[in-house]
C-alpha cells in the first residue's frame, strides 16, 4: 500500500510539472498571437481592411441579387449553380481577412502560435491523465481539478473547431489568455493536493454529470467570445455603413463638440479598436457561429442538468433542492432559453439577444467560481 | 425564421406566403396594438351600459391575453425567472437550512424583518416568485395550444405552392434542358419524395417541404415542461421526509411516531406512510490508511435486515451512500453515521440503574464524539434518590500525547474519557432537553481524591470507573456503530424524469432539424427548351440549404441534363463573389461553382447563409 501511495504522489508531481509546462508554453503561443495581430494592423491588408469592405460592400450592392447564375458557352454543362442571397437585412459585409490580416510574417506568426497551442494541449492533457491516474478516479473533484480539466476542454472544443476548417482563427488571442487566467488561478489559489473522493462522490453519475458541465461549459466558453467579439464588430460595421470609420472616424471626432465626453470616449475608443476588430468575421458570421454553438449546447446543457438531479435522487433522497449549485445551473439554462427565445423574437435579435447570452455565461461562470468560494451547500467541494 | 426578420416590405412580398407558417411561432403584433376602447358605441340606459361594459372587459381580456401569450412576455418572463431565481441562492432559506436562516436573521436585525416582508428566506415559494412562475407556464400552455392546433392543420394541408419568382429565394439555382417540363416535374417529386420531402406538384411547379419533427420537437418539449411542473408540484406536495438513527441491533417501523425528525408536504397525510421496517446489523466505514489523505472515508455500508410490509419475508440487503434501499414508494437512505459507546452503570446500592449505547455526537472528521449519559433512577450509597449524568468524549483512536483528539476514525484504540455529576438532571422539568448535552446546573461535579480536581478517568473496553464516595460505578461494556436514515417519500418521481426526457428528446429536435421548402419549376422557355428552377428557404440559421439543393440539383440533373440555351438570354456575367457567401471567409476564394459542390467550402460556419 504505501508503495502505490508513494507512486501515486509521484504520479501528481509530474502532473504539476506538465501543467507548468503547459502555461509556459501557452504564454509563448500568447506572446505569437500578440506577434499576429501586431504584424496584422502594418499589414497593408490589414490597413486598408476597413476600406476593402467598404468597396466590397458597394461592389455587392451594384450587383444586386442579380447575377447570372447560368453558364453560357458550353454546349453542355456539368452542374447547375447555386445562387446564395443573403439572409434580409444583412449589412452584406464580408468577413474580415483575419488577425494577420494579410500579413505574411503575422501569418506566420499565428500559424506558430496554433502549433504551440497544440503542442501545450498535448501537455495540459498529459497533466489532467497524470492527476487522474494519480487518484485513480475521474480528474474533477475539486475546483484545482475542474479548472485544468475545464481548461483543457476549452482548449480541446478550439482545436476541434480548428480542425473542422471553422473559421476560429481569431479566437487566439482571448483563447490562450483565458487559459493562462484559468490555470494561473488554478494552481496558486485552488491548488488542492491531490486527493481521493468521500463517499458521496462515488457515482458514475458523477462521470456523466461533470464531464457533460465542462464540455458545456467549454463550449459556452466558445459562444461567449463569440458573442462579444459581434458587439464590436457590430457596432464597428454600424459605423462603417454610417461612413464614420478611418477618416470619416477622424471628420467626426474632429466636429464632436468638447464637451461630449462620453461621445468622444467612445469614438476614440473605435479609432483605436477598429483596425483589429476590422479584421474580425463579419457580425452576421459571429452571431451566427455563436448561436449555433448555444443552441448545440442547450440540449447537453440540459442533459447535464438532468443527470445532476438523477445523482442528487440517488445520493441524498431528492432530485431537486434549491441548493445553490442547482439553483444556479437552473438559473444558466433559463437564461440561454432566454437567449434561444430571443434570437426568434423580432425586435430582440441581434444586440439584445447578444446582451442575453453574455449574461447567460456570466451565471454559468458564477456557479463555478462564485458558487464554489462564496456560497455554502452540499456541493462544496471547493477545498479551498 | 424570415417571418419575422425586419424585412422591407418589397422583400417580404417576395418571400411572402411561400416562408409563412415555417414555423408556429406566435405572430409578433408589429403595429403598437393600443388598449383603447373596445367597447364601441355605447347605447343608451343601462342596458347599453351593461353591453358596453361587458364588450370593453371582454376587449381587454383578450388584450391581456394576447399579450401574455405573445414571444415578448414570454421572453420577459423567462429572464425575470432567472433573475427571481437568484436570491434564493444568496440568501439561506429556511426550507433548505433553517438553522443557517435562523441565525442570518438573528446577524442582521435590520435587513431581516424586510426580508421577511419580501419573502427572501423561501424564495422559492414566495408569492413573487409563483406569480413569476405561473405567468410563464399560463403564456405557455396559452402559446402550446394555439401552435399545436396550427401544426395539426400544417400536416394536413400542403406545402404552400412555388412563390412566382423563385430566384428572389434565399437558395436559387437554374438550368436549361431538352426534357419535358412535366417530365422534370415528375422526376422532381420522386426525387424530393425519395428524399423524405412531403411533395406536390400544382401547376408548373412542385412544392415540398422537410423537417415536421423539427416543430414536433418544440411542441414536445414545451408540454414536457408542463409536465415536469406538475411532477415537482406533486412530490412537494404529498412528499414525506423522515430521519431516524439506529444503533446497530435497532428496529424501524415506518410510523410517524418511530421518527427522529419529520417533515412533510401540505397534502400529506400520515397514513401515506407504506408500512415496512427494517432493522440495522452492522454499520461499517473504511478508510483511507494510508498518504496525505489518510483518514479520509471511503466506503460506508449499513447492513440491514428488511421486511415489505406488516409481515413480509425478512430479506438481507446493503444501504450505501449513493445506493438507498428501494421500498414500495419509499427509499431509505444513509447519511450520517457515528460510534455508541455501550456502558452499565449501578448505583450506590449496586443496582443496575442503566444498561445501553450510547449514541455521541461527531466533532470532528475522525469521529472525536461527545459523550453525555443520564442516568435518572439511581440512590446513593445511602438510599437516597439521586441522578447520575456523565459527560465526556468518546476518541476511536487514542494517541497518549493527546488523550482527548482522535486520530483516526476507525476504532484503532477507542477509549471514552469520562468525567460525573450528581444531583438534579432537570429531564422531567418540562421543557425538552437535547440528549447530547448535559445540562449541570443543578448538578455537582465530583471531585478527585484531593478534594479540588474534578474527577475523571480514561477508559477502555472493559475499564470499571467507580465514582467516589461509593456513589456507584459505569462499566464501559463495548461500542457499537450508529448510523442515521433518511425515509424518503416523494411521488412524481416517475413522471419527472419521463418529462425531463422528454424535454432532452424534443429540444434536441426542435434545435437539430432543420424546416426547409424547396420548389421545382419547370416551363417552356422562350428558345423552346425548358428552363428548370430550383429554390429552397429554410430558417435564417441554417447553413447546409445550399448544400442541400446544389445536391438535389445535381440529382435531378440525370432527368433533365443541363444545356445551354439556344440564343444565350443573358450574355455570361462574371459573379461577383459577395453573392456567394461561402467565398467570403474561405482561405483561398472559391469560385461560385466551386462552392455550390464542394462540401468543405460550404461549412456552416464559413458564413454560408441561407
Ligand atoms: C417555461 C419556459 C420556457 C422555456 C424554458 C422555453 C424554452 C425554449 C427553447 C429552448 C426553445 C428552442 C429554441 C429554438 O428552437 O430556437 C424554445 C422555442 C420556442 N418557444 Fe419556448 N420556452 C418557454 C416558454 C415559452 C412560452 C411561454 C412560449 C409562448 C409564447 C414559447 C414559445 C416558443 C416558440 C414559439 C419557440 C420556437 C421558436 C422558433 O421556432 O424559433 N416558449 N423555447
Amino acid at each position: 500500500m504505501p508503495l502505490a501511495a508513494a507512486a501515486n504522489e509521484n504520479l501528481a508531481h509530474i502532473s504539476n510539472v506538465l501543467i507548468y509546462s503547459a502555461m509556459a508554453v501557452y504564454t509563448l503561443a500568447f506572446l505569437a498571437h500578440i506577434a499576429e495581430w501586431v504584424f496584422g494592423s502594418r499589414s497593408a491588408v490589414g490597413r486598408t481592411a476597413a476600406a476593402i469592405t467598404v468597396e466590397a460592400r458597394q461592389a455587392a450592392a451594384a450587383a444586386g441579387g442579380t447575377a447570372a447564375a447560368q453558364g453560357g458557352g458550353t454546349a453542355v454543362l456539368e452542374r447547375p449553380k447555386v445562387v446564395t442571397r443573403s439572409a434580409v437585412g444583412d449589412r452584406d459585409i464580408p468577413d474580415g481577412p483575419g488577425a494577420a490580416g494579410g500579413s505574411e510574417k503575422g501569418d506566420v506568426y499565428g500559424r506558430s502560435a496554433i502549433s504551440l497551442t497544440v503542442l501545450a494541449f498535448l501537455l495540459h492533457a498529459g497533466g489532467v491523465v497524470t492527476r487522474a491516474a494519480s487518484v485513480e478516479r475521474a480528474p474533477w473533484g475539486n475546483m484545482y481539478e475542474f479548472s485544468t480539466t475545464f481548461g483543457m476542454a476549452v482548449v480541446g472544443v478550439y482545436l476541434v473547431l480548428l480542425v473542422l476548417k471553422k473559421n476560429v482563427r481569431w479566437l487566439g488571442l482571448p483563447l490562450t489568455t483565458t487559459i493562462l487566467l484559468d490555470l494561473g488561478l488554478a494552481v496558486s489559489v485552488l491548488y488542492t493536493d491531490s486527493d481521493q473522493l468521500v463517499p458521496a462522490l462515488h457515482s458514475y453519475w458523477l462521470w456523466i454529470h461533470v464531464s457533460c458541465a465542462i464540455l458545456s461549459g467549454a463550449a459556452l466558453w466558445v459562444g461567449a467570445c463569440s458573442t462579444l467579439m459581434y458587439l464590436f464588430r457590430d457596432g464597428y460595421e454600424a459605423r462603417l455603413v454610417a461612413g464614420r470609420t478611418g477618416p470619416g472616424l477622424d471628420r467626426y471626432l474632429a466636429e464632436l463638440p468638447q464637451d461630449r465626453k462620453w461621445a468622444r470616449f467612445k469614438a476614440k475608443l473605435a479609432k483605436g479598436t477598429d483596425n483589429p476588430v476590422s479584421r474580425l468575421p463579419a457580425a452576421a458570421t459571429l452571431d451566427k457561429f455563436a448561436y449555433r454553438i448555444n443552441a448545440t449546447v442547450f440540449p447537453l446543457w440540459t442533459f447535464t442538468i438532468v443527470a445532476g438531479a438523477i445523482w442528487a435522487e440517488a445520493a441524498w433522497g431528492r432530485y431537486w433542492g434549491w441548493d445553490p449549485k442547482e439553483v444556479w445551473s437552473f438559473i444558466t439554462w433559463v437564461a440561454y432559453a432566454c437567449y434561444l427565445h430571443a434570437r426568434a423574437t423580432a425586435g430582440w435579435k441581434g444586440r439584445k439577444a447578444a446582451y442575453i447570452a453574455l449574461f447567460a455565461f456570466a451565471t454559468y461562470i458564477f456557479n463555478y467560481y462564485g458558487v464554489n468560494i462564496f456560497v455554502t451547500g452540499k456541493h462544496s467541494y471547493a477545498g479551498v | 425564421m424570415s417571418k419575422t426578420e425586419p424585412t422591407p416590405a418589397t422583400e417580404d412580398a417576395d418571400i411572402g406566403a411561400a416562408g409563412s407558417q415555417l414555423s408556429t411561432a406566435p405572430a409578433e403584433d408589429t403595429g403598437v396594438a393600443m388598449p383603447g376602447s373596445f367597447g364601441g358605441v355605447r347605447k343608451p340606459g343601462a342596458l347599453g351600459w351593461l353591453a358596453w361594459s361587458g364588450r370593453e372587459a371582454l376587449g381587454w381580456v383578450r388584450w391581456i391575453w394576447r399579450q401574455l401569450t405573445s414571444m415578448r412576455v414570454a421572453l420577459i418572463l423567462l429572464f425575470l425567472l432567472s433573475l427571481g431565481t437568484i436570491p434564493g441562492s444568496l440568501i439561506p432559506q429556511t426550507s433548505v437550512d433553517a438553522v443557517k436562516a435562523e441565525n442570518w436573521r438573528k446577524a442582521h436585525e435590520t435587513l431581516a424583518p424586510v426580508y421577511d416582508k419580501l419573502g427572501l428566506f423561501h424564495v422559492y415559494s414566495s408569492v413573487w416568485f409563483s406569480a413569476i412562475y405561473i405567468l410563464l407556464f399560463t403564456s405557455l400552455i396559452g402559446c402550446i395550444v394555439p401552435r399545436t392546433w396550427q401544426f395539426v392543420g400544417q400536416l394536413r394541408g400542403r406545402p404552400p405552392g412555388a412563390p412566382k419568382r423563385l430566384d428572389r429565394m434565399p437558395v436559387h439555382t437554374t438550368w436549361h434542358t431538352d426534357a419535358e417540363p412535366e417530365q422534370v416535374l415528375a422526376a422532381a417529386r420522386g426525387l424530393l419524395r425519395k428524399r423524405r420531402f412531403r411533395a406536390d406538384a400544382t401547376g408548373d411547379a412542385v412544392a415540398a417541404e422537410k423537417g415536421y419533427l423539427r416543430e414536433a420537437g418544440n411542441l414536445v418539449f414545451h408540454i414536457a415542461l408542463i409536465v415536469m411542473l406538475v411532477a415537482f408540484a406533486s412530490g412537494q406536495l404529498w412528499k414525506s421526509e423522515g430521519q431516524k438513527l439506529m444503533v446497530e441491533g435497532d428496529k424501524f417501523a415506518n410510523t410517524l411516531t418511530q421518527y427522529d425528525d419529520f417533515k412533510s408536504g401540505s397534502l400529506f397525510r400520515a397514513d401515506d406512510l407504506n408500512p415496512f421496517s427494517f432493522s440495522l446489523d452492522k454499520f461499517e466505514g473504511t478508510y483511507e490508511r494510508t498518504g496525505p489523505q489518510r483518514g479520509t472515508p471511503r466506503t460506508y455500508e449499513a447492513q440491514v435486515t428488511y421486511r415489505d410490509g406488516a409481515d413480509g419475508e425478512p430479506k438481507k440487503r446493503t444501504i450505501k451512500v449513493n445506493e438507498p434501499l428501494e421500498t414500495a414508494d419509499s427509499k431509505v437512505y444513509l447519511i450520517g453515521h457515528g460510534y455508541a459507546p455501550v456502558v452499565s452503570v449501578y448505583d450506590g446500592q449496586g443496582k443496575l440503574a442503566y444498561r445501553g449505547a450510547v449514541p455521541s455526537l461527531p466533532l470532528d472528521a475522525n469521529v472525536t464524539e461527545s459523550t453525555v449519559i443520564k442516568v435518572p433512577d439511581t440512590r446513593d450509597k445511602d438510599g437516597n434518590r439521586t441522578q447520575l449524568g456523565f459527560r465526556g468524549l468518546f476518541v476511536p483512536t487514542q494517541v497518549p500525547e493527546m488523550p482527548m483528539v482522535s486520530k483516526f476514525p476507525a476504532l484503532d484504540n477507542p477509549r471514552l474519557v469520562l468525567t460525573a455529576y450528581r444531583g438534579w438532571l432537570g429531564v422531567d422539568s418540562g421543557t425538552p432537553q437535547s440528549v447530547y448535552q448535559l445540562d449541570t446546573s443543578k448538578m455537582q461535579q465530583f471531585k478527585d481524591k484531593d478534594g479540588k480536581s474534578p474527577f475523571a478517568q480514561n477508559l477502555k473496553v472493559g475499564d470499571t470507573m467507580t465514582l467516589p464516595d461509593g456513589s456507584g460505578t459505569l462499566k464501559f461494556e463495548g461500542i457499537k456503530a450508529w448510523a442515521t436514515f433518511q425515509v424518503s417519500h416523494q411521488p412524481g418521481n416517475g413522471m419527472a424524469l419521463a418529462g425531463a426526457v422528454a424535454a432532452l428528446v424534443g429540444v434536441a429536435g426542435s434545435l437539430f432539424i432543420q424546416r426547409r421548402r424547396v420548389w421545382v419549376r419547370a416551363v417552356r422557355g422562350a428558345d423552346g427548351r425548358t428552363v428548370v428552377e430550383m429554390a429552397g428557404l429554410g430558417r435564417s440559421e441554417s447553413a447546409k440549404l445550399p448544400e442541400e439543393i446544389a445536391d438535389l440539383a445535381a440529382a435531378l440533373t440525370k432527368d433533365a441534363p443541363p444545356v445551354a440555351p439556344k440564343e444565350p438570354v443573358a450574355p455570361e456575367e462574371p459573379v461577383a463573389p459577395e453573392e456567394h457567401k461561402e467565398s467570403g471567409a474561405s482561405e483561398e476564394p472559391a469560385t461560385p461553382a466551386d462552392s455550390a459542390d464542394s462540401q468543405d467550402s460550404a461549412e456552416p460556419s464559413e458564413g454560408a447563409r441561407a
